[in-house]
């Protein structure tokens, strides 16, 4: 039996033209409201399959405010036992704050019997990018890490994970407990159903305050990167664009010729 | 960058359903060099019909609202976009069984195959349902769905077979120039079109493309929720869009339609969500399309409970899952009604707005009609874009009302239902006094208008059952029997009525009797002083509105209109003063105020506070001026639309306070009360036989038809002469008649009184048809006090149209029988208008 923590930010959605907060700390969601990135879906996605492949757990944890709540009834929804959401003023955390504040919950679950014997996390946040938290989390739980993992299962004492690397794909194996950063492809995550979202609705959600004074050098302010010109190449118009249509889905080896 | 004509004979703005179908109506009816333009990408550029659920139900209250479906249903049939499916309304409650037994008079009055069903029929064809959960069911066997998008495209390539259109997508409309009140050109991000009209077809973006042109298109951008589960084990095996019937769940104020192997559930039942025209983002900024905004699911959970007990096997299965869900947006308006029409600030600019797909393709037709000559097939006046008012107009008004009207979507709406919100904004100077009169207040176009007065309760001992008291909530609801009272005591004696939501305008210049006389159906070229009930018609011969116009001087005349079409009647004037500058239209509303004072005793009260001479030989009906009442200045005009000797007394706004006083003050002697708008509006014209319009009276119907021919047509051309000389060579159609009520006992025992809207059919219950292909239904319906009966006045076939007919009315699913009482215009009350001419 695994018990898997999943480790979630609150995030804008994505869109084509990102728009920043007028104080540029932020990313601005009016447009397109609230999410996980894709890699923590596919994160919440394994956990859940871990756990149910073991007979144990997944509980889905996140650091924020308490507009997060709606990330983690998300998650409750398609299938996580259990949520605890660790109110802070993250606007100046970061990474390592954000690490130490979930090993702090991991250590306190151990003490009350809760172990989690995997924790597995998306390998980036969608909107700052730090690639950083699951590293430091390991080293502050002193655990061995596994980054950019498409699909994971537990053998024993030891979790089984594979993620593409440049060479072709790579097959690791560390002993348990571990920490685990997920990217997305390796599975499909699921849909609620309106049971789950209702289940959801009215589960209990643990709720901790980290009132921790941030470390580390801090953020300056978000910018956006020069726009791109588009270059739009039109291949034809009806049938006839189609060898011209073959043609390049061969050239960008979507099919083979 | 895709670039755009230079120049264009009309330049329609948006490729959703509305401009789609706008520019093939268009091309249709002759016009050419067409340009479409939309800032996304075809076929879907990303407005509100790429969301759309997009099915039908053809059955609304609205008679308008229901042609315009119907004719679209008819086109999207044509164009075999039409799947038809079946729909259910249901109901949880016997209220809600009540109003669809209300729903089923409108569904025969508009001549639409509909029935009542029970539980178990409903899940005879939906097996998913579980009919536990229901009392029963309102069924439409022709609801059906459309591919909104595929029409569009259609359309599009209709107009362009016809060398008619040219569409240009990805541009976006950055001004519109407007040039000595007329538009002239779109300026657009891939360049600018010469243009003399142009039409806003873009949904929910309007408002600012409307403002670009410091024009108004009064909608707010709303959500309504929207999710859709599965894959439904139980639609697996179907094949097509959708085989099951469609599922309105009414008071839940959800629905749940069937999408190949998906179920949609939409509700309206969320808090109203509104945005503003300028934050809806960019095509870019958007995560999904700009109308699909992030959905919120806290608002929708409630609706998931309640779907759920009504569909537990589909929609309680964990393999089920939610896969889409949005926050879609819609155009709504603070009436409810589309937005269609050239704008009042800006000629040549068109508004073809607040349209929903179950309404496009007609909207198209009936826009594009309009352009063309003027005279759409369908009447207009309730979408008509010159209707607003300028307080109507605001962002806070329209915010409030849509605000209140969302929830209302599914709503049990009582007739006489009022609003809530926004209320207070135009007062009549004697708002003040009547409030101390404990006046029940009901809001016209912004006008708080007493509708009867608290202070007159004690009449209803006087009258006893004359009143004619309802016993049945619903009849009696928004309404009071005091309006009975007041009615006797104004036949009695006399009655003090506040007019002060009249719409006011001067026509002015020596071109002005010119002017009103080509524009009016009855003699305008008369004395000044001189006052004329007019009908007025347009080319097609087709009610556009009947009003009084006063000849105050050589160059100077009044028009007076009722306060609900008042801006359109403006419009319409101000349309059609001569080019040459000879007369101009002056709005007065605000200026006057009006006091109507009638009755038998009208003309004692009016002499005890002036000293004019205002005996019969010397103010005659049908005659105004100028007299002095107390220290005030008055232009009084004799004339009644309660059938009475009495006088309608114009003062400016600042002295209807005082006026008012001085009348109740001298009225005290004569027995003279506050009478309302309950008696001025319904009870005291329905006994005269007098037609309102938007009731007996609109586009779609005649002088001829309505009763209302007078011996001669004057020689002077006017607009719709030649038409309204045909028609009355004709036989009609179709006949006005006013109807009594000969039994009002349900089968309970229960005394019920229809308020308007219900079908009239043979006394077997045999449905009757008109020339017109129409079934008849009531036009209005009310108390006649003085004759002590129901009076209902409804459009009969003519062979029907007879003294003495034995016919029948259904209201809530009884017959009740009814006889025609007149066949033309004759007044129950006082046939020979004595006391009028008193």
């Amino acid at each position: 039996m695994a018990n898997v923590l999943v480790c979630i930010k609150r995030v804008p959605g994505a869109s084509g033209q990102i728009l920043l907060t007028e104080d540029e700390q932020a990313v601005d969601a009016r447009h397109v409201g609230w999410t996980v990135s894709p890699h923590e879906e596919c994160a919440v996605e394994l956990a859940i399959q871990v756990a149910a492949a073991t007979g144990g757990a997944a509980t889905v944890l996140t650091v924020g405010s308490s507009d997060a709540l709606e990330q983690l009834r998300d998650a409750l929804a398609v299938g996580c036992a259990g949520a605890v959401l660790v109110e802070a003023d993250t606007q100046h955390f970061g990474p390592v704050d954000v690490a130490e504040s979930i090993a702090d919950v991991v250590r306190a679950h151990e003490v009350a019997g809760t172990t989690y014997d995997l924790v597995v996390l998306g390998n980036d946040a969608a909107d700052t990018g730090d690639f950083q938290v699951g590293v430091r989390l390991a080293y502050a739980l002193e655990r061995p890490v596994l980054t950019g993992i498409s699909t994971c299962e537990i053998d024993g004492d030891t979790v089984v994970a594979r993620g593409d690397g440049p060479d072709g794909l790579e097959v690791f194996e560390v002993p348990l407990p571990a920490v685990v950063a997920v990217m997305e492809g390796g599975v499909s995550p699921r849909y609620p159903s309106i049971p789950g979202r209702m289940k959801a609705k009215r589960a209990p959600v643990e709720t901790l305050t980290d009132s921790r004074k941030p470390v580390g050098s801090g953020r300056v302010r978000l910018k956006l990167p020069p726009e791109q010109p588009s270059q739009v190449e039109i291949l034809g118009a009806g049938a006839d664009a189609a060898p011209a249509v073959v043609d390049l889905l061969v050239k960008l080896g979507v099919v083979a010729k | 960058m895709a670039t755009v004509p230079s120049s264009a004979r009309v330049v329609v703005i948006g490729a959703g359903i509305v401009g789609n179908s706008l520019v093939y109506h268009l091309a249709r009816l002759g016009w050419r060099d067409i340009v479409q333009i939309d800032k996304g990408p075809l076929p879907n550029p990303g407005g509100s019909t790429g969301h759309a659920s997009n099915f039908i139900f053809p059955v609304d209250h609205s008679r308008e609202i229901t042609d315009l479906t119907l004719d679209s249903v008819r086109q999207y049939q044509e164009m075999g976009v039409f799947t038809e499916s079946g729909g259910y309304e249901v109901a949880r409650t016997e209220e809600r069984m009540e109003e669809l037994r209300r729903r089923m008079s409108s569904a025969r009055a508009w001549g639409i195959e509909s029935e009542l069903v029970t539980p178990e029929q409903v899940a005879e064809k939906v097996p998913f349902l579980d009919p536990t959960v229901i009392v029963g069911a309102f069924w439409t066997p022709s609801v059906g769905v459309v591919d909104s998008l595929r029409a569009g495209t259609i359309m599009r390539e209709r107009a362009q077979e016809l060398g008619a259109l040219q569409v240009v997508a990805t541009v976006e409309v950055t001004g519109l120039d407007v040039e000595e009140g007329r538009v002239t050109r779109v300026r657009t991000s891939g360049g600018d079109i010469d243009a003399t009209t142009v039409v806003i077809a873009c949904g929910v973006w309007s408002p600012k493309l409307a403002a670009m042109a410091g024009a108004h298109i009064p909608l707010t951008p709303a959500v309504h929720q929207m999710i859709s589960v599965g894959p439904v084990p139980q639609l697996a095996g179907t094949t097509g869009e959708i085989s099951f019937p469609i599922i309105r769940d009414m008071d839940t104020f959800c629905y749940e339609r069937q999408h190949g192997g998906d179920m949609e559930v939409g509700s309206y039942a969320h808090r109203p969500i509104l945005h503003d025209p300028e934050d809806i983002p960019s095509i870019e900024q958007a995560k999904l399309s700009p109308t699909e905004m992030p959905f919120t699911a806290d608002d929708f959970d409630p609706q998931l409970e309640q779907a759920l007990e009504l569909m537990p096997d589909v929609l309680g299965n964990p393999e089920v899952e939610i896969r889409y869900a949005i926050n879609g947006l819609l155009s709504l308006t603070p009436d409810g009604a589309p937005i269609l029409g050239e704008t009042p600030e800006v000629q040549g600019l068109w508004s073809a707005a607040a349209v929903w797909v179950k309404e496009g393709p007609g909207v198209g037709r009936l826009v594009a009609e309009w352009m063309t000559d003027g005279t759409p097939e369908y009447d207009v006046s309730n979408s008509d874009i010159a209707r607003f008012y300028p307080h109507q107009r605001t962002r806070e008004h329209i915010k409030a009302r849509t605000g209140e009207a969302f929830n209302k979507t599914y709503g049990i709406v009582h007739p006489g239902e009022q609003w809530a919100s926004d209320r207070d904004k135009r007062l009549a100077p004697m708002h003040a006094r009547q409030r101390e009169q404990g006046a029940f207040f009901f809001e016209a176009v912004g006008w708080e208008r007493p509708f009867w007065y608290a202070s007159n309760e004690h009449l209803l001992g006087e009258y006893g059952d004359a009143v004619m008291p309802r016993e049945h909530e619903w009849d009696a609801r928004w309404w009071s029997p005091i309006i009975n009272a007041e009615h006797l005591a104004m036949r009695e004696r006399a009655g003090i009525v506040d007019l002060s939501a009249f719409a006011i305008f001067d026509v002015v210049g020596p071109g002005a009797m010119a002017a009103v006389q080509g524009i009016v159906v009855a003699q305008a070229d008369v004395a000044p002083g001189r006052v004329v009930y007019t009908p007025v018609i347009d080319e097609r011969g087709g009610f556009r509105s009947d009003l009084t116009v006063m000849r105050l001087g050589h160059d100077h005349y009044r028009v007076v209109t009722g306060g609900a079409h008042g801006m359109v009647d403006r419009k319409w004037f101000a349309d059609r003063m001569p080019a040459d500058g000879t007369a101009s239209v002056v709005d007065q509303t605000s200026t006057y105020t009006t006091i109507g004072v009638w009755g038998p005793r009208a003309r004692d009260l009016l002499g005890s506070v002036t000293d004019a001479d205002i005996s019969h030989e010397s103010f005659g009906f049908g005659r105004c001026r100028d007299i002095e009442v107390g220290s005030l200045g008055v232009l009084a005009s004799r004339i009644s639309y309660v059938g009475e000797l009495g006088w309608e007394l114009y003062v400016p706004m600042e002295q209807g306070a005082p006026l008012w006083d001085l009348l109740h003050a001298a009225g005290a002697e004569h027995g003279a009360v506050p009478v309302g708008i309950g008696v001025y509006g319904t009870t005291g014209r329905l006994e005269k036989g007098y037609r309102a319009f938007g009731f007996e009276l609109d586009a779609e119907r005649t002088i001829v038809e309505a009763g209302m021919m007078r011996p001669k047509v004057k020689d002077a051309d006017f607009v719709g002469r030649e038409a309204y000389l045909k028609q009355r060579a004709d036989d009609p159609a179709t006949v006005l008649c006013t109807l009594t009520v000969d039994d009002h006992t349900s089968a309970d025992g229960t005394q019920r009184y229809m308020l308007g809207g219900e079908p009239i059919v043979g006394r077997d219950g045999s449905p009757l048809v008109d020339g017109h292909g129409h079934r008849p239904y009531v036009t209005s319906a009310g108390s006649a006090p003085s004759l002590g009966k129901h009076l209902l006045m409804a459009y009969l076939p003519p062979d029907q149209a007879v003294v003495g007919s034995q016919l029948a009315v259904s209201y809530m699913e009884q017959l009740y029988p009814v006889t025609v009482a007149a066949g033309d215009a004759t007044p129950l009350f006082d046939p020979a208008n004595d006391r009028i001419r008193g």
